[in-house]
């Protein structure tokens, strides 16, 4: 017998009235299990928040269930529900002390206040905000105030934490930063993550698994590994990374085939035309047209011969690439045919 | 945006004009309350402070204020109560109905005074006295001063409610607790400038108005604005109306300042 989930959700629909009514979220299924640091990753307005929101409780269902732990919740309201949020824009309370907005949920709950106190410092101490109790939110920086949010939510220790794109309003150094924090924290409490964002860095980053949306349904649940690998949709392969589209004639002159195919830009070499660029690699002319160097990696764009434009990239490293590689040159293409991957059409279209 | 230097000095008189036309009347009152000259001759022809006395004597006026002071106080709480509660319902609820119950709370801001004023007076006669025995006096004048003091309450409410935004609120119940305890502690702690900017104009709005109050106040207990103009013509009382509508002018100006800069500060809102 399997585990029961943290979080279950059953044909999940959530339309928002208008003439058609939008659905924003459309017949979801979705298991997450306790422990997991979960991500939903998709562009916005694909109905990840509003999902968020429904498990929060801040938006009712127009049908299906949101279970906790084994436990109905579609009809509670958010106070009866054992989670809590880390919103978007952090809401702290403006009108009380850091102190007391982490108190909050404890207060609110009963807890003897002695007792709230201490936990509440074992809170700050946690996100490294100790000696902060007594300031006002308006006196924290941005990543001060993401911290506090934290601390303010796993106070309480929910079954599951709620995050709203919590690392949106960050520069990108503090992101990445909190982002080592936050994977650290959550192994530390092992709580249930879930983790609402629309960088697929982040998510691919953090998770132990993804749910990728696309306007209102999920197009795939998998690993980090596994989704950026093995997209499951041609929607996957390009939003998750970037990715070689390779259809119709060039399909059939490259891959061999009919269908929609995908290639990683990393997965490609690019060879001088007619040099070898290794055993078992299959392989297609074109023209170099374009170079970009950008530190790390250069990114080469090849116009196929077959009649497609595909992009190639290479890491920058000791072995010292052909410098004389350059725009117009007339070059072969290299890759492993494994990782060639068919990628059907998503069901949705845009 | 630069301004030529002629430019500046002609809006500069410009402005002062316009000013000039606003204050000047008051600041004659004004002077004219210490006026020696009984008919009020220009120039003053001595300074007094007998009409000040003879005001502070005076039942006529002191009762005035006193009624005065009652109804603006009356029609403010009834205002904060209604107000806040009709602004809550609009604001964070969906129901049936709303925008026309919301239309039909601003109207009475727009309404002119006098169809006010009668259609309360044909109440009063017609269904409260003989029905209730309510008759006109002190608690028509604050029923009748409610109506319109509530928009303004309602509008302060609802423009700090737009500002604060919901994710404060929902927050609170995310972290367990029920709409009361949210009310009581983050809602409310957070309305609190904006219900004292509500009741200071509403206390204003209620201190100097006249119309509504004509048709609802009985003959024998007469607001403050309706004893001046009451006894500005009658030769004996005229010194005394002076000071009285200086009284008046500082009354009403006091709250509209305070009002102004708490509504202004949003800094402020952390601190309160």
């Amino acid at each position: 017998m399997t585990p029961t989930p943290a979080i279950r959700l059953s044909a999940l629909r959530k339309e928002f009235p208008g003439h058609p009514p939008v659905v924003a979220v459309d017949s979801i299924d979705l298991d997450i299990a306790a422990g997991e640091f979960f991500s939903m990753l998709g562009p916005s307005g694909s109905g990840k928040t509003t999902v968020l929101r429904m498990i929060a409780g801040f938006e009712e269902p127009t049908s299906g269930t949101v279970e906790l732990a084994g436990d109905d919740v579609t009809g509670l309201p958010p106070y009866r529900r054992d989670v809590n949020t880390v919103f978007q824009d952090y809401a702290l309370f403006p009108h009380m002390s850091i102190q007391d907005n982490v108190e909050y949920g404890l207060l609110v709950k009963k807890v003897a206040k002695a007792e709230a106190r201490r936990r509440a410092g074992q809170a700050l101490e946690q996100v490294r905000l100790s000696d902060m109790g007594k300031r006002r939110p308006a006196q924290l920086s941005g990543g001060q105030r993401q911290r506090i949010a934290l601390a303010r939510a796993l106070v309480n220790r929910p079954k599951v934490l709620l995050l709203d794109e919590p690392l949106g309003a960050l520069d990108l150094k503090l992101r990445e930063q909190m982002q080592v924090e936050l994977k650290a924290i959550q192994r530390e409490v092992g709580i249930t993550f879930l983790f609402v964002t629309h960088d697929q860095e982040e998510a691919l980053t953090l998770s132990d698994r993804i749910a990728v949306f696309n306007a209102g349904r999920i197009e795939q649940v998998g690993t980090a590994r596994e989704v950026y690998e093995q997209p499951a949709t041609d929607f996957v392969a390009g939003f998750v990374g970037t990715s070689n589209r390779i259809t119709g004639a060039a399909a059939r002159a490259v891959v061999g085939r009919d269908g929609s195919f995908g290639i990683r830009p990393e997965k490609l070499t690019v060879v001088r035309r007619g040099s070898s660029a290794g055993d078992g690699l299959a392989h297609a002319p074109g023209t170099l047209a374009e170079v970009v160097y950008a530190g790390p990696v250069t990114r080469y764009v090849v116009d196929l011969d077959a009649g497609s434009r595909v992009i190639a990239l290479h890491q920058n490293d000791h072995q010292s690439i052909d410098a004389d590689l350059q725009r117009g040159a007339d070059v072969d293409i290299a890759w492993h045919p494994e990782h060639v991957i068919a990628v059907p059409e998503s069901p949705v279209s845009h | 945006m630069r301004l030529s230097t002629s430019t500046k000095w002609a809006l500069a008189a410009f402005a002062a004009l316009v000013l000039a036309f606003v204050y000047v009347p008051l600041i004659v009152v004004g002077i004219n309350s210490f006026n020696a000259d009984r008919a009020f001759g220009w120039p003053p022809s001595g300074f007094t402070t007998k009409w000040w006395a003879v005001a502070a004597q005076s039942e006529g006026a002191r009762a005035a204020l006193w009624m005065s002071v009652k109804a603006g106080l009356g029609a403010t709480a009834i205002a904060l109560v209604l107000g806040t509660l009709l602004s809550l319902a609009l604001s964070r609820f969906d129901f049936w109905g709303k925008h026309t119950v919301n239309l039909l709370f601003i109207l009475p801001i727009a309404l002119p005074g006098i169809v006010t004023g009668i259609a309360l007076q044909s109440m009063i006669q017609n269904v409260m006295q003989p029905v209730f025995g309510i008759g006109p006096g002190l608690f028509t004048v604050i029923v009748g001063h409610a109506t319109f003091c509530m928009v303004t309450v309602f509008n302060n409410v609802s423009a700090r409610l737009r500002r604060m935004g919901t994710s404060l609120e929902q927050a609170s119940a995310d972290l367990g607790a029920s709409p009361l305890t949210t009310f009581r502690r983050v809602t409310f702690p957070l309305l609190r400038s904006g219900l004292v900017a509500g009741a200071l104009l509403a206390f204003g709005l209620s201190f100097d108005e006249i119309v509504v109050t004509t048709f609802t106040a009985g003959p024998g207990s007469p607001t403050l604005p309706i004893w001046i103009y009451n006894n500005l013509f009658r030769p004996n009382q005229a010194p005394v109306v002076n000071v009285v509508a200086v009284v008046l002018v500082i009354a009403s100006l006091i709250p509209v300042w305070v009002a102004q800069r708490l509504g202004g500060t949003d800094a402020a809102e952390s601190r309160l």
